[in-house]
């Protein structure tokens, strides 16, 4: 007995070293399974908070490329706005639908809420945003947050106030996309090389591919409504040993500036969730 | 200024530094990371018992980590070259009792030669532990070389520009402690 505690005082440091080596380990490989952090809530409130402060000042410097991501997306509505569009056709009946708006509620599935982006960084390889909307205000882990111009992210972390949003540029990221024109589907990822750059895999060749053409969430994905934008081709990737593209997109978002972000909670998540559980037990 | 005083202003200027400056830079190349906030360890004064050397490192580590949302990455590494530190300068400190002399290392304290060992060494076991985390979890052999080499080359011009902006005055202190 008395031989082990000379042991542990001979070797404290060598031990305290071991005991701090294994807890930062464990905080790290912990957190980069589940996206649980140790001490979340605490840790996001005050580093939010210290955010937020730095964010008043940078929010100044990107107003301009808010203001025209904004401008553009009231642009896009407007387009697709039905008074824009009138028939040639006057012998057609215009039938008045007698459903109130109210009615429909229950269908509903996709309902989106406003977000600040307060801290948001690109220069590492699993890089997060932080959105100044929390538990509080209803926000929850495994909601999509999407930007002015197209996909941004998932929520993974929520504190009180503060959210954690995993970015598209993160490289545990990966969401089920579709080409626009032929709506072949595949994964997009990130490789961690260029902010401005990430990668569609899994197209197959037979299908028609163009540089420059856009490429949107699909109708699979469970956290992101279908068609939102996701990025454009910029380069196709021809790997001749395999029977799929490799597509190397530009992305829609502008990462570094971007500030307003929706964040969209599927109201039918549960129920999907339920029912792929239930299929997975049967097996 | 008190020295515990004078490390916690530290304490925080670095993580203000390396979060909301040296971090919102765009990224040059992915091998290109400019880190510079582990010279806060380097800096900490020879008379810290190596148990709060270790412990402060932790927690210097661990700000960081929650800023960037990778708890436990920076920390290890901080913590690894907070244990590593007092073997460097047992070996590297020229003439007996400059440890004793001077608060903290320095070039005046340690010498030119001695402390620009001292930095290299640990900013290249502080970079290789840390890439090597990130390499363990993705990544190719390449990108582990080309990072610590990039990265290592980054730290070293930011740590002697913060050497050359901050000239630390350390004053040589009586022999007789």
């Amino acid at each position: 007995m008395r031989n082990i505690f000379l042991f542990i005082r001979r070797y404290s440091n060598f031990l305290l070293f071991l005991v701090l080596q294994i807890i930062a380990l464990s905080f790290l490989f912990r957190f980069n399974k589940y996206h649980e952090a140790v001490f979340n809530g605490f840790s996001s409130e005050v580093t939010g908070r210290v955010s937020q402060k730095y964010n008043s000042v940078e929010y100044y410097f990107q107003l301009k490329k808010t203001n025209d991501a904004l401008v553009h997306e009231n642009l896009e509505l407007r387009k697709m706005l039905k008074d824009n569009y009138e028939s040639y056709d006057t012998t057609k009946k215009v039938v008045v639908d007698s459903i109130k708006v109210d009615s429909i509620l229950k269908y509903q599935k996709y309902q989106y809420y406003e977000a600040k982006v307060v801290g948001s960084f690109i220069t590492t390889q699993t890089n997060y945003f932080m959105l100044h909307r929390g538990a509080k205000q209803g926000v929850h882990a495994d909601m999509g947050v999407i930007g002015p111009q197209g996909i941004v992210g998932r929520v993974v972390n929520v504190s009180d106030n503060f959210s954690t949003v995993m970015s598209v540029l993160n490289r545990q990221f990966k969401v089920d996309a579709k080409l626009k024109k032929s709506g072949d589907r595949g994964r997009v990822e990130w490789d961690g090389a260029s902010p401005q750059y990430i990668f569609l895999k899994n197209i197959p060749k037979s299908a028609p591919i163009a540089k420059g053409d856009s490429v949107l969430t699909s109708d699979l994905s469970s956290i992101f409504p279908p068609n939102i934008m996701i990025g454009t081709v910029a380069e196709i990737v021809n790997d001749p040993s395999s029977n799929f593209y490799t597509l190397k997109l530009k992305t829609a978002t502008n990462f570094s500036s971007v500030q307003y972000v929706n964040v969209v909670e599927n109201l039918q998540l549960d129920e999907r969730k339920a029912l792929e559980e239930a299929a997975q037990k049967n097996q | 200024m008190s020295i515990t005083l004078k490390n916690i202003i530290r304490f925080v200027l670095f993580i203000l530094v390396q979060v909301f400056v040296l971090h919102k830079v765009p990224p040059l190349h992915e091998y290109v990371v400019p880190y510079v906030y582990f010279l806060y360890v380097l800096w900490l004064p020879f008379k810290t018992s190596r148990a709060a050397l270790m412990f402060v490192a932790f927690l210097f580590g661990l700000t960081l980590d929650y800023f960037l949302k990778c708890p436990g990455l920076h920390a290890a590494a901080c913590v690894l070259i907070a244990y590593i530190r007092p073997f460097l300068i047992n070996i590297l400190i020229s003439q007996e009792g400059a440890d004793t002399n001077y608060s903290s290392p320095s070039i005046t304290s340690m010498g030119w030669a001695p402390y620009a060992t001292y930095v290299v060494i640990l900013t290249l076991i502080h970079n290789i532990y840390l890439v090597l985390l990130e390499w363990l979890q993705f990544g190719n052999f390449l990108y582990f070389l080309g990072k610590i080499l990039a990265t290592t080359a980054m730290s070293l011009l930011l740590i002697i520009i913060a050497e050359l902006l901050f000239n630390r005055k350390e004053k040589f202190r009586t022999n007789t402690v």
